[in-house]
């Protein structure tokens, strides 16, 4: 009878514990059922008293192993396990004692003592064991607690993430747009750039356009008057020679004049051609460049943008003097360059020598040319007022530039260097002292 | 009259020449040349006392026809050569600095010979 009253204390221990009436409803039907039953019994018992114990002491040893069953089959179940471990030896034990007790009462009277004993070490097994499980279960718990803790945890951080995300995906759009933006600005920067290099081309060609008129009105004027004059000495001979083609009597042919509309003749095609070579480099200078190279004497070329920057230098500046010179090496080969665009490097440095000597004394410009291994070095020197080494270091920056603000593009030497350096495998190097002069060394491989 | 011309331009020695060999026949003019102003310079030193007449060009490397005026002027020779200049760059400041520096006669390139002639007649 004890044993039915003690399931009214077991069975709602195993549903709280194990969590059966949410987790295992089946099993939890049949706890149920057995309280209810056992209840009944125990009311039976009180009504009908001990006489029927024995019939159902198998019937609680029945409930007893269908309880142990069915927690066996779950046995992979921490609590579970805990309650059938804790809880089998103890009912082993006391199957055993009213097994004996029952069938062979001799027997287990003989032997109470060790059969009371089995039942103290069954119980005292359960309460240890339970103690035990308790302890590790409060453990649990408290791990349990831990994890849903962190879980909680986790799952402010995924939230915290998904916010994140969302502002990194934000940001993401905008440096996208920012990017794209600023695709745009270079598109429209590279543009500006390749105007900037054309109006410097054409700065540059304004700075000419002055000298090359200089540099055509001289040959021009003498093809005028070597003409006009041989037109008159023509005259001259005409006068000796009669309506019949002969010599008047008398007379005679100056050989000279033949000589001297000879020497007319020549000059005129000199100068004219003079002329037109110019006008042919002012042409070429305007042109866009398509770096195509020919077969060129530097040192004509060198010579011919020296006269250009000296005389545009001149006609935009009246008060402008200063004395040049050129030392050329006349072993130079000819050097395959893109003469326009050399021409431009070189029209570039020479005016930038002019515009240093401006101020001192005795102002010179000296270029030079030179053989130097396997490479052509072109020289541009100057005594002017040079240049500190701060300045030196950005002179070849695109829009570095010394002069005020509108006098120059501050384009000129960039593009000089991108010439000599990307445009023919050369090297454009400065040297400058300050208050003494500058040097800037064009230096070009032969092959 | 001796004339010396002053000119970076080699080929205007043949062209004056030519221009008044009728007059250099007739021994009217005699005419020299120099190539820069020191060039011209050098002559002057060379050939001090003798009257002159300097046609100079201005815009030359060098020495430009200006500083050779101012030089000439301050050097102050006796006899007092006639002085002038020439130049392509015909601008009313340039003339107006020429004449106050010394010159007696400013002209024009491309030059007229027959203009020339007339003011060369004048000296």
């Amino acid at each position: 009878m004890a044993y039915f009253f003690l399931l009214l204390f077991i069975i709602p221990l195993i549903r709280k514990y194990l969590q059966t009436s949410t987790l295992y409803k089946n099993l939890d039907l049949h706890l149920v059922y057995i309280r209810n039953f056992s209840g009944i019994i125990l009311i039976l018992f009180t009504i009908a008293g001990d006489k029927y114990e024995p019939t159902f002491n198998f019937v609680w040893i029945l409930i007893y192993l269908y309880i142990l069953f069915r927690l066996y089959k779950i046995i992979h179940i921490r609590t579970a396990r805990v309650l059938f471990i804790a809880g089998a030896p103890f009912i082993l034990s006391l199957i055993i004692f009213n097994f004996f007790e029952f069938w062979t009462p001799k027997f287990f009277l003989k032997y109470e003592d060790a059969f009371d004993g089995l039942s103290v070490i069954g119980l005292v097994w359960m309460f240890s064991y339970g103690l035990g499980a308790a302890n590790q279960y409060k453990i649990f718990l408290k791990e349990q607690e831990q994890r849903l803790k962190e879980e909680e945890e986790n799952k402010k951080i995924l939230a915290r993430k998904d916010i994140l995300e969302v502002m990194v995906q934000e940001r993401t759009s905008e440096i996208l747009e920012q990017k794209q933006e600023l695709e745009k600005a270079l598109i429209v920067l590279k543009d500006t750039q390749d105007q900037l290099i054309q109006s410097e081309k054409l700065a540059s060609l304004g700075e000419l356009t002055a000298g090359i008129a200089h540099e055509i009105q001289n040959p021009l004027n003498f093809v005028n008057n070597f003409s006009e004059l041989s037109i008159e000495l023509i005259d001259e001979l005409k006068n000796v020679i009669g309506p019949d083609g002969k010599i008047l009597e008398g007379q005679a042919l100056d050989l000279e004049l033949f000589e001297d509309i000879n020497q007319n003749l020549l000059k005129i095609n000199h100068h004219g051609k003079r002329a037109s070579s110019i006008v042919k480099g002012m042409l070429e200078h305007s042109r866009n460049s398509n770096g195509e190279k020919t077969l060129t004497d530097i040192n004509t070329l060198a010579d011919e943008y020296l006269r250009l920057s000296y005389h545009g230098l001149r006609a935009k500046d009246k008060t402008f003097n200063a004395d040049f010179k050129t030392e050329f090496d006349d072993k130079l080969p000819q050097l395959n360059v893109a003469q326009q665009d050399l021409g431009r490097v070189f029209l570039n440095l020479i005016n930038n020598a002019f515009y240093a000597v401006k101020e001192v004394t005795k102002p010179m410009v000296l270029v030079k040319t030179e053989l130097e291994k396997n490479n052509i070095l072109i020289k541009i020197i100057d005594n002017g007022i040079g240049m500190s080494a701060a300045t030196q270091q950005k002179i070849f920056q695109p829009f570095f530039t010394t002069k005020p603000t509108g006098s120059g593009t501050g384009l000129g030497l960039s593009l000089a260097y991108d010439i000599v350096t990307k445009g023919h495998g050369g090297f454009l190097v400065v040297e400058s002292i300050e208050g003494q002069g500058t040097t800037f060394t064009v230096k070009i491989p032969i092959s | 009259m001796k004339i010396l011309v002053v000119d970076d331009e080699v080929d205007i020695q043949a062209l004056f020449l030519q221009k008044f060999r009728k007059e250099i026949k007739a021994g009217e003019f005699e005419f020299s040349f120099a190539i820069s102003g020191e060039n011209a310079l050098e002559y002057l030193s060379e050939h001090e006392s003798e009257a002159i007449l300097i046609l100079s060009d201005i815009n030359m490397p060098g020495m430009s026809g200006i500083e050779l005026l101012r030089k000439i002027v301050q050097k102050n020779p006796k006899p007092k050569p006639v002085i002038m200049m020439i130049t392509a760059y015909g601008d009313s400041e340039t003339r107006k600095t020429a004449l106050e520096i010394g010159a007696n006669d400013f002209l024009n390139k491309p030059i007229d010979f027959n203009d020339l002639k007339e003011r060369l007649h004048k000296y």
